[in-house]
């Protein structure tokens, strides 16, 4: 691939204009496939249901309500599992041809990837604020500040935009929608799983209890967790944003490079 | 051939392009020019390499040797001043299936950059010309095959392109939606489009296109109109058909006395069929014999060889293979 100037100003021109584009078709999209919809609000509400009602009394969190301590964990696993789409999306447009119709205009070449991620985080602000919308009929409450409020969710939403971006490196490498999903879920599960999103990790035996401790989403949770409930959260959040940068230095180039090698 | 414009230089132009994948060379040099205007019809079966060159001319691909130009630009150095110029359809383009027939040309517009109103009235002007003006607010993925390819024709036709390239337009077509189609692209033709059109269907490169180039495994096999193609397999053929096939001893014998070569039987079918030269006399001719011999003529006529005859006899095999499913979408 040759990039040349007349590329590099095609893509400063354009590129706000088209991304926007982008994700106004995708969002458009998202609204008219009731298997997304279902996907983007039903699953998430019953995961915070389930898990608040089934496992709640069997999950000792000490002081703390469990309700509490799990909301921003599920809030953390719902973006995680979202982020499995923009993969899923991308890898559906090469299928389609879809990418090869924006491939012959004059577009931004960043605006497919960018757009379906800004689709994907706008997606995830909504279940977000719905899941804590759903938390606090339930009993969930805010015991922090109110920026810490406002920072949870935010938090939250920054965390699944970064994982978009490992999505998109794998949707744009695979190529297809199934293979895109299933190679998502089978490292995303035991990601979620071993770390502080349902347990707190000291219930789990020696080994796993490092791994998970060490976790990207260990340590976002906790620094959510601390935020929320008015507990100690710098420490956590720092190693958060740093295990975030690190993933995006990887997987963006990545991302965009992989969408570049499409043939 | 040239049928107006200015410019005298082709409007395409591919200089000796090689691409392989892996093992498969796709393309094995192959040069062509496009005049302004015209179409060319690139014809060969599946695997051929046409749509490995659409893809290198749009764009999509770089060629591993040679080059090519669209109007001059370089389409691997200067491919930000190709794409204003070209519109892709057919099998490598697609439309969204979830967006309306509007949104997907209001998109497509968007994306050049035309600003809202004028993408507005051109996707309504789109429509209405691709008779799709009552399924406008329809999510594209309630359209038939045959409104499908006319959205992806149409999205392709947005920034009226200079050269259009529809590549098998009309695979996975049932007949009616083809003729629809052919109708299409006629009208566009006429319009001044210089179009490259690759098919598998002998009879739409023979329908459509000013002059064909016929490409097999990678390499142009052949170039010419559709009538000096026809020329080389032999020119005119003289076919009767009978509905007695007792008959068909009696009928071989004339046409072999009247015709230039040794007369082809076919029992299925009840015809013999032979080379001549000088067609309406010896067609005259035939005609007196069988009537002294009493024999019945189911029918009878002059025919040109079909492509499909002339790639068997350019190749050594022939042209369609297997009909080719068209996937779900206009993949």
């Amino acid at each position: 691939m040759v990039v040349s100037m007349d590329a590099i100003r095609v893509e400063a021109r354009h590129a706000p204009g088209d991304i926007l584009q982008l994700w106004k078709r995708n969002m458009l999209a998202y609204r008219r496939q009731p298997e997304l919809m279902v996907f983007s609000t039903i699953q998430p509400v019953m995961f915070v249901l389930l898990f608040a009602f089934v496992f709640g009394g069997a999950i000792p969190t000490g002081p703390v309500e469990y309700i509490d301590f799990l909301l921003p964990g599920i809030l953390a696993q719902s973006v995680l599992f979202g982020s499995t789409q923009t993969g899923v999306g991308l890898a559906v447009d090469v299928t389609s041809g879809m990418i090869d119709r924006y491939r012959t205009l004059p577009m931004a070449r960043s605006a497919v990837v960018a757009g379906r991620i800004l689709a994907d985080t706008t997606r995830n602000v909504f279940v977000v604020g719905l899941m804590l919308g759903v938390g606090f009929l339930i009993g969930f409450r805010y015991h922090g500040t109110v920026a810490g409020a406002i920072a949870m969710p935010f938090v939250a939403v920054l965390f699944g935009q970064t994982f978009c971006w490992i999505s998109a490196a794998i949707g744009t490498s695979v190529r297809r929608a199934e293979t895109a999903q299933v190679a998502s879920f089978v490292w995303l599960f035991p990601l979620v799983f071993v770390s502080s999103v349902f347990v707190p990790v000291e219930t789990m035996p020696d080994w796993l209890e490092v791994v998970a401790e060490n976790s990207p989403v260990t340590h976002t949770v906790n620094a959510m967790r601390g935020l929320a409930l008015g507990t100690d959260f710098w420490e956590p959040l720092v190693w958060a944003l740093a295990w975030m940068a690190g993933i995006m230095a990887v997987f963006v180039p990545l991302a965009v490079w992989r969408y570049r090698s499409i043939q | 051939m040239e049928q107006g414009h200015n410019g005298s230089s082709p409007i395409v132009v591919v200089r000796d392009v090689h691409k392989s994948f892996g093992d498969v060379h796709a393309l094995a040099g192959v040069s062509l020019e496009i005049e302004r205007g015209t179409v060319l019809g690139l014809l060969g079966p599946n695997g051929a390499g046409k749509t490995t060159l659409v893809r290198v001319l749009t764009t999509l691909l770089d060629p591993d040797e040679g080059s090519a130009a669209v109007a001059g630009f370089d389409v691997r150095r200067e491919r930000t001043r190709v794409r204003p110029l070209i519109g892709l359809a057919g099998q490598s383009a697609a439309v969204d299936d979830t967006l309306t027939g509007r949104e997907n040309l209001e998109m497509v517009a968007n994306l050049y950059h035309m600003g809202r109103a004028a993408a507005a009235s051109r996707a309504g002007e789109l429509l209405a010309r691709f008779d799709l003006v009552d399924a406008a607010e329809r999510q594209a993925r309630t359209y038939s095959g045959g409104m499908r390819r006319r959205l992806d024709l149409a999205a392709s036709l947005v920034a009226d392109p200079e050269v259009l390239f529809l590549d098998e337009p009309t695979t996975g077509l049932d007949p009616q939606a083809r003729l629809e189609l052919w109708a299409v692209i006629r009208e566009l033709v006429a319009t001044g489009t210089t179009v490259l059109l690759t098919t598998q269907y002998l009879e739409e490169a023979d329908q459509l296109a000013d002059e064909i180039v016929v490409i097999d495994h990678g390499r142009i096999i052949a170039q010419g109109t559709a009538a000096e193609l026809k020329a080389r397999s032999g020119g005119e053929h003289l076919t009767v058909r009978v509905s007695d096939l007792a008959a068909l001893a009696q009928v071989r014998d004339v046409l072999e006395a009247e015709g230039d070569g040794p007369p082809t039987v076919d029992e299925a079918t009840g015809t013999v069929s032979v080379a001549v030269s000088n067609g309406p006399t010896r067609l005259a001719g035939v005609v007196r014999r069988l009537d002294e011999a009493e024999v019945a003529i189911a029918d009878i006529g002059l025919r040109q060889p079909t492509l499909d005859e002339v790639f068997l006899s350019l190749t050594g095999h022939r042209a369609e293979s297997e009909p080719v499913d068209a996937p779900a979408g206009a993949v």
